[in-house]
């Protein structure tokens, strides 16, 4: 393994675990470090539980020691997405309204985490309630794109895939609605994976949209991804839309890497116009790496991923707007009483409180939800939206007759200036113009780096999209294109991101 | 809000000589599943606040419903028995309202997509020649499955409702109970027997869901809880109800929570709506609160058209599609239907249709079913239950079944007397003793030490002592007039303290006299 512990692979530190090179209190302290080091500039976390975490690394140390079999990713530290609840951890959201809640369960996916004795490092920034693209709509204050602290880390992920790129994590729990895994990976140029919907457990994901959220891994390799996505993968009773079957062999992909014969489809519809150059150019260069790897590439048209974003848009505020209706003050979390009322009811400490205690973007979408859910407008606006849903999931079915896997860039741009789109919303949710459709079809979806755009030397991604269920075909075109990149670049990508000045925070 | 104010109304013939009610019936059953309907909590009624909860039913953030199958198998049960169809596929949706006992804000129901659908439920009323009863079929529009909500307990202020109340206290054990929703058609053509239909349908309900065993159908307790729906149209000029003229404003009335408040509260609203709409005026489309006590409904919350719950489908849950085999085989299970049953039973117990019919009317005849296995006579168990217990449950407002007496207490009652330990006046006292729950009869008895006295002496003894006293009787007796010997018989109880047998004391007396 080399010789700085934040800069390997989650497998080499698994690796240097299991043969007691290391041990995890070392690995979990190091990490530690880093993050006292760096995040008073990234802002990755929300919440650091350097306690509960060493007392994890511990644990394990000391079954390894007693001569234990313990899970290949025992001892590997992760940082975990403040949307997940976690038993005696803060579970914020990202929003005013939760702010000292302490979750008395953990998450399907946190106690798989647990149970395969990964410490938690913390819970990472996100946009309120994960609405947005770059992680401005925290009510914490923003995260910082490790590669430059001006720009956005995307989002709503921001917080899970900055700790990783900024060496805080070796991994990181996200989740995608619309895109808030791959957007953020894109960005800060590390690898996410957007499983089948279903295909990790939702209980004790904070629903923004629950026909669309899906729990993945941020991580900096292919295998790392694959890795983590099989300790939280698989069927959970907890989650009656969790599918029955056994999680898809990933890691085995990732290890063989091989395109081979691979029918591959470029999505005509998710490219071209609107797309930077950059990104354009480092895509078509991966798409060729690809054919050189003895892919056959395709381009392949799915013309109702034109009305995604439009579909998503009434779908995912309709549902939001009724997720969200729990925040009440009634049971926990902020309570704020009206001002000038002498005796409030009821009513009016929950509109105070839900007044006070969301933002404007998560206010936005409340209206817009329950305005398309009101009757007379549902069958215009959400019905409508379904109908679109269903075309979006037959255009997949079609390309995938044809092709194996689709690739796209994995968004329009490079990340954008703090505040560059804050202010309009229309801008902002464009950055998930080629993510949401996958979201709106259940079927899974990775983004790994593809390099960077010469225009302003940041991060680009590539997007792989695979039918429901064979995630794993996006671990093994993941696995080739990476090594090959890898190769061309003579190094992984985030060797070449700017050196964060180390200043204690 | 309510106000104490009593409302005009109208005389209960007047009302339907001038107009023609419409009914629609809501009945909420809760479940007797050991488990909540999206989550593993107990369902014990009773237990302390707010200690069968979890994230799941106390709707924390991040927690997720699975559908309970046992409640899945009851709701398709229950829609059989009401000769509905079943679906093959249905949704949950969720309805969207704010209220402090509802945990998620939203509550996890069905809209239009019920599990059973389309159904019906004959039940019998008195003929209105008074002999015999007829039969009045009600149309079932559909039984659909939700979770209840929470309850909320409204400390200081007058009322006990939330405005005016100091503070709330909730208690969310209820919070995900199974509950069964089953909804009428419109009930047209009842006419002036509209609140005896009503009180009959719960009754018929109740009986059929108690031989499901899906629910314990305690009125009292909250498990089955009935709202009635209420609107009056005009008659025509020659009195006869129409058809073609629209319905009126409804109003329904919750909390109308025994079978004789159903049969009430849908007489005042008669009565109460009828004096509106002579009077000229508009009846308000309103939840109404029944009130037991003062027999009259008071004006809750108005339930505008605007009202509106966002409905759409459970995103969290997958559709119910239950495989036709397995509905199949659900059928297997039903119980005999009501109607059926009481006919077979009536037989075997030997009962004339009257005294079958207030066997019924007191909702009884589970009760003797199980009372005659537990050794009663079938006229020893009629007795008890549509008797002394009927009569003390219409005083008190209550049901046969709420005063702590059992089938088994009854049968031992009556096997006690026809043993002649004890005469009928003595048993009602043991009955007091048992619903003061003091025991059961025997236990009873033994206590407050009642016992026929045995004792041929003392009894011969009081009978010379009243007949002495009582010259003129003794004679009127003597010369032929044998039914006058009945005040001698109360005299003597009274001799011997009412532990006589009184059969005995007769025999005694008649044959002193010379004529036994
Ligand atoms: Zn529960």
């Amino acid at each position: 393994m080399s010789t700085d512990i934040i800069r390997s692979s989650a497998a080499e530190i698994a690796d240097a675990l299991a043969r007691r090179e290391v041990s995890s209190v070392e690995v979990t302290s190091a990490h530690l470090d880093r993050i006292a080091a760096v995040d008073g500039d990234v802002h990755a976390f929300l919440h650091v539980d350097a306690e509960g975490a060493l007392a994890a690394a511990r644990a394990v140390d000391d079954r390894r020691a007693a001569g234990e079999e313990l899970h290949v990713m025992a001892g590997v530290p992760i940082a975990v997405k403040d949307v997940m609840a976690t038993k005696g951890l803060p579970t914020t959201c990202g929003s005013k309204i939760l702010e000292g809640w302490i979750p008395p369960y953990d998450a399907t996916l946190v106690s798989r985490l647990r149970a395969a004795g990964m410490p938690i490092l913390g819970k990472t920034n996100m946009d309120e309630f994960a609405m947005g693209s770059s992680t401005e709509h925290s009510a914490y204050g923003p995260t910082r794109n490790p590669w430059d602290l001006e720009r956005i880390p995307g989002g709503s992920g921001g917080g899970s895939s900055a700790a990783v790129a900024a060496f805080e994590a070796p991994l990181a729990i996200g989740t995608d609605t619309g895109g808030s895994i791959r957007q953020p990976a894109a960005v800060t140029g590390t690898v996410g994976t957007k499983p089948t919907y279903g295909g990790v457990s939702r209980y004790g994901l904070v629903a923004l949209a629950s026909s669309l959220d899906q729990a993945g891994p941020c991580s900096r390799t292919v295998l790392d991804a694959a890795l983590l996505h099989s300790v939280i993968g698989g069927h959970d009773p907890m989650d009656s839309t969790s599918i029955d079957a056994p999680a898809p062999p990933v890691v085995e992909a990732a290890r063989r890497g091989d395109v081979k014969g691979m029918r591959i489809g470029v999505v005509k519809e998710l490219g071209g116009e609107g797309y930077q150059p950059g990104v354009r150019a480092r895509f078509e260069e991966s798409v060729q790496l690809l054919v050189d790897a003895g892919a056959e590439v395709v381009e392949v048209s799915c013309p109702s991923f034109d009305f995604a974003l439009a579909a998503y848009y009434l779908i995912l505020p309709s549902e939001a707007s009724s997720n969200l209706a729990k925040f009440d003050a009634m049971r926990y979390g902020l309570r704020v009483l009206p001002e000038g009322v002498d005796d409030p009811s009821a009513e009016q400490v929950m509109a105070a409180t839900r007044d006070a205690g969301f933002g404007d973007e998560v206010k936005r979408r409340i209206i817009l939800g329950t305005y398309a859910l009101s009757s007379g407008y549902y069958d215009a606006y959400y019905g409508q939206a379904q109908k679109v849903r269903t075309l979006i999931s037959r255009d997949f079915s079609a390309a995938f007759d044809k092709v194996d896997v689709l690739v796209s860039p994995t968004a329009p741009t490079t990340a954008f200036r703090l505040g560059e789109k804050l202010d309009d919303p229309m801008a902002m949710y464009l950055n998930d113009i080629a993510t949401i459709p996958a979201n709106l079809a259940g079927v899974p979806g990775m983004s790994l780096p593809s390099g960077v755009a010469e225009e302003d030397g940041l991060p680009t991604g590539i997007q792989i999209l695979a039918p429901a269920t064979e995630d794993a075909r996006l671990y093994r075109v993941g696995a080739v294109l990476e090594k090959l990149l890898v190769d061309q670049w003579g190094g992984p990508l985030l060797a070449t991101a700017p050196e964060l000045t180390a200043k204690g925070a | 809000m309510s106000t104490a104010t009593t409302e005009p109304v109208l005389s209960y013939d007047e009302a339907l000589e001038k107009f023609d009610p419409v009914m629609g019936l809501e009945v909420h059953v809760e479940l007797n599943t050991k488990t909540k309907m999206f989550c593993g909590c107990a369902t014990e009624f009773g237990a302390e606040p707010n200690t069968q909860v979890c994230p799941v039913c106390l709707g924390l953030p991040g927690a997720l419903p699975v559908v309970n199958e046992k409640a899945v198998e009851s709701a398709i049960r229950i829609g059989l028995a009401l000769n509905c169809e079943i679906a093959e596929w249905c949704r949950f949706a969720r309805k969207n309202y704010f209220y402090p006992d509802m945990p998620k804000n939203f509550q996890t129901s069905q809209y239009d997509e019920p599990i059973a659908f389309n159904g019906w439920l004959d039940v019998e009323i008195p003929a209105a020649s008074g002999d015999g009863t007829e039969v009045f079929r009600v149309e079932i529009e559909r039984a659909h499955m939700e979770e209840d909500t929470g309850k909320s307990l409204h400390v200081g202020g007058s009322t006990g409702r939330i405005h005016g109340a100091e503070y709330s206290l909730v208690d969310y054990n209820r919070a995900g109970i199974p509950l069964i929703e089953i909804v009428t058609k419109p009930l047209r053509g009842a006419g002036e027997r509209a609140p005896e239909v009503a009180k009959a349908y719960v009754a018929t309900l109740r009986d059929l869901l108690r031989a499901l065993h899906v629910s314990d159908v305690r009125m009292e307790q909250g498990s089955l809880r009935c709202d009635a729906n209420l609107s009056l149209r005009a008659k025509a000029a020659d009195g006869q109800a129409q058809d073609d003229v629209p319905l009126g404003t409804r109003t329904e009335t919750k909390n109308v929570n025994s079978l004789r408040s159903v049969e009430r509260a849908v007489r005042y609203e008669i009565c109460r709506q009828a004096a509106i709409l002579d009077g000229g005026d508009k009846v308000t489309q309103e939840t109404r609160h029944w009130h037991e006590d003062t027999g009259v409904t008071t004006s809750g919350r108005e339930k505008s058209d605007a009202e509106d719950y966002r409905y759409f489908p459970e995103p969290d849950l997958v559709p119910v599609a239950p495989a036709r085999e397995t509905v199949d085989e659900l059928r297997t299970t039903l119980p005999e239907p009501p109607a059926q049953r009481r006919k077979r039973l009536q037989a075997d117990w030997g009962y004339s249709d009257l005294e079958m019919r207030d066997v019924v009317n007191a909702g009884a005849v589970e009760l003797i079913e199980l009372s005659v296995e537990a050794g009663a006579t079938p006229a020893g168990a009629r007795k008890w239950w549509t008797g002394e217990l009927a009569r003390r449950a219409n005083a008190e407002g209550k049901g046969v079944d709420e005063f702590g007496v059992t089938p088994e207490h009854v049968a031992e009652l009556d096997r006690t007397v026809k043993d002649g330990r004890l005469n009928d006046s003595m048993a009602r006292q043991v009955l007091d003793g048992v619903i003061a729950g003091e025991g059961s009869p025997v236990e009873v008895a033994d206590a407050r030490g009642l016992e026929l006295v045995q004792d041929d002496d003392a009894l011969e003894a009081a009978v010379d002592k009243v007949i002495e006293a009582n010259p003129d009787v003794a004679e009127k007796v003597r010369s032929g007039k044998v039914q006058a010997a009945g005040a001698l018989i109360g005299q003597v109880m009274k001799e011997m303290k009412g532990q006589a047998d009184a059969g005995k004391a007769r025999q005694i007396i008649l044959s002193r006299l010379g004529v036994g």
